[in-house]
């Protein structure tokens, strides 16, 4: 059962091969079992599963199943659950058990969706590697002594290994579709608006968006369905309807025009991840898109623009927690200005602290014009490139991430070579594009994703290629050997 | 930009953040290494361009201004640190 994607769950539950009972039962049996090596979960809502499970078998019986009805999913540890610990991954959070629904959680389980329990993650979603989660970072199922990819990288590990069909993530500068690279699964960072941010943790909010990590692009297509919409408790989420993607998955590609930049081919690219590019390309143009090159002048400034904006942004949302009205106190305050510093400075790691600092000094009088002012106006630039491009080229390709997952320790120890790793994903959040990634080959056994960024809103035209690549290949088949196989 | 010890505490002290003293040195390394990153940003000539402070340039959206907020002070106050008849304790701010 634990192979099934979510298109072939919900084909089984309409027959009757299984009930959502059945298969979310034996799921959450298979996390308590292979979890422990992986520690993709922080906690296990076993309880609710079940109860949504048979509140979901009885809606089918009835003839009423729709959208996701009884599809086990699982839910990154950013996302408000009413009544349940929701962490971001920090000791900040360790006890704050959230009395909300975050929007896209209300619609998930809307649409029938039954919750299995919150993946681990990088803390606030600061990280490439969850290296940063206050409790211990994830390992990945394809080699366990390396890293998952951050932030979102216990989701990415949880479907990598088949412990859940899909997950919901969030992606600032990356976090969806790094850690799907590494994994080998399929993740989507939608259009910035086009899922509800209401109940999602703040990290940098202009930059902010939830998306679906499963293990194709036919399964991303059934989340987004779910997860997209407008939401009036969301100040920037943009009242569009939310289109049929699914509808669209099989229509032909003839035509398609793939933008390739040529400041990310020209050499510097790792030789084997080139090849594996190489052929995904080759494969796109059988199925009958051309290649054209585009031109992203100002890409290289990405990172550095994005280490302006969102610790501006992660200073100015994190400042919420003061050890006053939730999460971490410190214990015995001298005063209230104790209570403030050592409830902070006891609760986040280093990496929150360090872009704290950061964002606290580039928004300071004086610095203000000279960093964030200026960072803004680099990231217009970044996003008038993509709309050039965009006159060019309907979708625009390239490698997700550096390389292959890294060993643990790797890169922890200097935080501007981590950074690196967000090389070919920040220009999408910059300019609010979406962008995704699929697996699209295997390096020394260890897997790697090709990813596509498109025009604004223009996911299913991305979803649509992913599908008709993903119908000529069978790398998102593959799984890491312990975690597969038997059905 | 290298920053000193000094300003990194000054920093810290802004946003509510200690640094352990063994720390010091490393944190002020690696944030300075930061800005020496971001400091290629200034090499851009931007005269011309208008800063994007949001990727889909909207206006605010408006709504009318009614209530939609129910009261839920008490559940709310069942996850804060400390209460007492509904209000917020923090330790004694004026003698």
């Amino acid at each position: 059962m634990h192979n099934k994607t979510i298109r072939e769950i919900l084909d089984d539950l309409a027959s009757g091969e299984y009930s959502s009972r059945e298969i979310t039962s034996a799921l959450l049996t298979r996390i308590k079992n292979l979890d422990p090596a992986l520690n993709s979960f922080i906690s296990l809502t076993e309880d609710q599963a079940l109860a949504a499970a048979e509140a979901a078998d009885a809606l089918r019986s009835q003839g009423n199943a729709r959208g996701l009805c009884g599809v086990p999913v699982a839910h990154k540890d950013i996302f408000c659950t009413k009544g349940v610990r929701t962490s971001a991954g920090s000791k900040m959070l360790d006890n704050f058990i959230a009395p909300y629904d975050a929007t896209l959680v209300r619609h998930l389980a809307e649409s029938g969706a039954v919750c299995l329990g919150k993946t681990n993650m990088d803390e606030f979603a600061m990280g490439s590697s969850n290296e940063t989660s206050f409790y211990g970072p994830v390992k990945n199922p394809w080699d366990t002594e390396r890293v998952p990819g951050g932030s979102s990288g216990g989701s990415a590990a949880a479907v990598a290994a088949r412990l859940v069909p899909g997950a919901t993530a969030t992606d600032t500068g990356g976090s969806i579709r790094q850690p799907a690279s590494l994994c080998g699964v399929t993740g989507l960072k939608p259009t910035y608006g086009r899922v509800s941010r209401y109940g999602m943790i703040a990290f940098a909010s202009s930059l902010d968006q939830a998306g679906p990590i499963a293990r194709t692009a036919e399964d991303c297509a059934l989340l987004l369905e779910s997860m997209a919409g407008f939401d009036a408790m969301d100040s920037t989420c943009i009242d569009k309807e939310v289109p049929n993607y699914s509808a669209s998955l099989a229509d032909s590609i003839r035509g398609l025009r793939i933008g390739l930049p040529k400041q990310y081919f020209n050499g510097d690219i790792n030789a084997e991840v080139g090849t594996l590019i190489d052929n995904a390309l080759e494969e796109l143009k059988n199925a009958g898109a051309t290649l054209v090159e585009v031109d992203l002048p100002h890409a290289e400034l990405a990172i550095p623009t994005y280490y302006v904006v969102a610790p501006a942004e992660c200073s100015t949302n994190l400042s919420r927690y003061d050890g006053v009205r939730y999460g971490y106190r410190c214990d015995d305050p001298r005063d209230l200005t104790d209570l403030y510093t050592r409830s902070r400075s006891e609760a986040f790691g280093d990496e929150v602290k360090r872009r704290i600092l950061v964002g606290t000094y580039v928004l300071s009088a004086g610095f203000y014009d000279a960093y964030y002012r200026q960072a803004q106006k680099v990231r217009r630039l970044i996003q008038q490139d993509y709309i050039t491009a965009f006159d060019k080229a309907d979708l625009i390709a390239s490698p997700t991430a550096l390389s292959t997952a890294f060993k643990f320790g790797e890169k922890s120890a200097n935080p501007i070579e981590m950074y690196q790793e967000d090389l070919y994903t920040i220009p999408a959040n910059m300019a609010g594009l979406p962008a995704m990634s699929m697996p699209c080959g295997l390096i020394g056994g260890l897997p790697i994703g090709m990813q596509f960024v498109g025009r604004q809103f223009e996911e299913a035209r991305m979803l649509n290629a992913a599908h008709q690549y993903q119908m000529r290949t069978d790398w998102h088949t593959l799984s890491p050997s312990v975690y597969g196989s038997a059905k | 930009m290298a920053l000193t010890p000094d300003a990194v505490a000054k920093l810290a002290e802004l946003a509510r953040l200690s640094i352990d003293s063994q720390n010091v040195e490393s944190t002020t390394g690696s944030v300075s290494d930061i800005l020496h990153m971001i400091d290629q940003l200034k090499q851009v000539d931007t005269s011309e361009i208008a800063p994007l402070s949001h990727p889909m340039d909207l206006a605010q959206r408006l709504r009318a201004d009614q209530v939609t907020e129910p009261n839920q002070r008490e559940e709310f106050q069942e996850i804060a640190p400390a209460v007492e008849r509904g209000l917020y304790l923090v330790p004694r701010v004026i003698e």
